[in-house]
């Protein structure tokens, strides 16, 4: 274990969030987050529903900028970086969107395509073999001339998966990619990530809120809770944390909490401590 | 700046309105910007979108043919029936299609074409693009590093603009033609002889020009009020059928705007 900490830290991060503070009409969403990806690894980022991960997230494929920080992708300051820079990055890294995100408007095989015709200089022929490779990659061969109106939630997924890793990217970023599957086609998409990290040696960063799923696909995990990260550890720690018994330490039972997903806990509790009876009497117009 | 009841002061609200629309109208005006930009970089270079522009010109033109033929077949016959009580007292029925030309290939052409095309093209644009946005399409072309603009709006805006004038054209003639069956059926045979005779020697090509330059700006409004709108778009499906009817809305008031001040201009330069 100490061995592999101090391998890691020999080695540059690709991903380099430094102290990110974003902050929504006044609301502060992200309060100094500082997170790192090492290559070949997947790194999980959990955390409950509006707590900001996948903000996090917008900001390392820079989709979204910092109000204060900075975030290093593949060794470039996004900050730093003019549209066309940042588009020479872009084909470095792949996003899978919580939707999919497939061009409704064209067939599974042609949005799998088009990063190839628009980014290549490939013939019709090579970009045809390619998408063939590439839908093979995530099983979905056979779909390749089905419109996305015509497959399911699972399927759009793993098209849209096989269009991200079109242009055999360095990174790979996941929105939620269990979102709205059932239990096995969930566990499906986890299969595949994990063959596609061996596979291609990519690195993941996935954000999700499905423990079952970050469990099975995570080599470090880290808990986001109200914008602030709880803890950043390796996958083991984090197993230790959730079988093992309450500590008393607020923060561990909270992570706690969520990693085993009961209904009571310190998030339960702080939710219903705020103030109940002055919203009541306040709403029936009390002094 | 609010007023003594704690509500927005009159001059508040109007300075809010006017603010809105000076952004409005500048966020139109820095999308032409950058399509016309990625025009000049070669956007329509690659096959794909030159291919993409003529789907659109098809989208855009060629399905709206028939009902922009039709309304304007309309507004001849109109114009002939309403025209005639007033010239035949004077024993002028016979210059109708001068009044027919003008109008028509000046001003209602171009604007009955417009507001036709608003509804067409306009409204399914918004609606087209806001659904990409709602479905994070958007954020993957630029995940892929395609630009939108270069990708959604240069096509689309290529594709109304020149469509626009080319079914200007066509409206014209739809015009001439209803007033002229008008003449035919139901004017009698004395004014339907000399009918196209007449029109000429009143229609200078000046009329014509003028018309189709409108007819050019309005497609440029009617695609950027819809692109404009589609990207805009937030928060599901309600927001989708905003951008929609503020298309219709916006188009209508900006087309009928802009041929008032460009009649304005054409007024005091002759033309």
């Amino acid at each position: 274990m100490a061995d592999k900490k101090t391998d890691k830290d020999a080695r540059q991060p690709i991903v380099r969030v430094v102290d990110l503070v974003k902050s929504f009409g006044g609301r502060v969403v992200l309060d100094g987050v500082n997170l790192e990806v090492y290559p070949g690894e997947t790194l999980v980022i959990m955390g409950g529903s509006g707590c900001g991960k996948s903000t996090v997230l917008r900001h390392m494929v820079g989709s979204l900028f910092p109000d204060t920080g900075h975030v290093e992708l593949l060794g470039s300051d996004l900050n730093d970086l003019d549209e066309p820079g940042l588009n020479a990055l872009r084909l470095r890294f792949g996003i899978l969107f919580q939707s999919g995100a497939l061009f409704n408007s064209m067939t599974v095989g042609d949005n799998v395509a088009l990063p190839l015709r628009e980014h290549t200089d490939l013939d019709a022929q090579t970009i045809e073999i390619m998408v063939k490779i590439k839908l093979e990659l995530v099983g979905l061969r056979e779909a390749e001339d089905l419109m996305p109106a015509e497959i399911s939630g699972g399927m759009k997924k793993r098209a849209g998966l096989a269009r991200a890793i079109a242009l055999d990217p360095e990174i790979l970023f996941y929105d939620e990619p269990s979102a709205g599957l059932d239990p096995v086609t969930s566990a499906e998409i986890d299969q595949l990530m994990m063959d596609l990290t061996g596979k291609l040696g990519v690195s993941s960063v996935v954000v999700t809120h499905e423990m079952d799923s970050a469990f099975r696909i995570a080599d470090r995990m880290a808990m986001l809770d109200r914008g602030v990260i709880l803890k950043v550890a390796p996958r083991s720690e984090f197993e230790a944390l959730r079988d093992g018994p309450e500590s008393g330490d607020e923060r561990q039972d909270l992570i706690r909490q969520f990693l085993r997903g009961d209904s009571e806990g310190p998030i339960t509790a702080r939710r219903l401590s705020t103030g109940y009876e002055d919203d009541i009497l306040e709403a029936a117009g009390a002094p | 700046m609010n007023g003594r009841d704690g509500q927005p002061s009159f001059v508040h609200s109007l300075g809010a309105r006017v603010l809105g629309l000076v952004s409005y109208v500048g966020g139109l005006v820095l999308l032409l910007g950058a399509a016309l930009r990625l025009s000049w970089q070669g956007a329509l270079g690659r096959r794909a979108s030159r291919e993409a522009a003529a789907y659109q010109m098809v989208r855009v033109g060629v399905r709206s043919l028939g009902i922009v033929s039709l309304v304007q077949l309309f507004i001849g016959v109109i114009l002939a029936l309403q025209m005639a009580p007033p010239l035949e007292p004077l024993g002028q029925l016979d210059k109708i299609s001068m009044i027919i030309g003008v109008a028509g290939f000046r001003m209602l052409g171009p604007i009955i074409t417009g507001v036709v095309l608003s509804g067409f093209a306009g409204a399914s644009i918004a609606a087209e693009i806001g659904t990409m946005v709602v479905a994070e399409e958007i954020e993957a072309l630029q995940a892929h590093a395609l630009n939108p603009v270069r990708f959604l709006v240069v096509p689309r805006v290529l594709a109304t603009f020149v469509m626009m004038v080319l079914l200007t054209v066509i409206a014209n003639c739809m015009i001439a033609l209803g007033g002229y069956l008008t003449s035919m059926w139901v004017l009698g045979s004395q004014v339907s002889e000399h009918y196209w005779e007449n029109m000429q020697t009143q229609l200078r090509i000046r009329d014509f020009v003028s018309g189709l330059i409108m007819a050019g700006v309005f497609g440029l409004l009617i695609s950027l009020i819809a692109c404009y709108e589609g990207l805009r778009v937030r928060g599901g499906a309600e927001g989708v059928g905003r951008a929609t009817t503020m298309t219709v809305v916006y188009s209508i008031v900006g087309i009928v705007g802009a041929a008032c001040v460009f009649t304005a201009i054409f007024y005091v330069f002759k033309f």
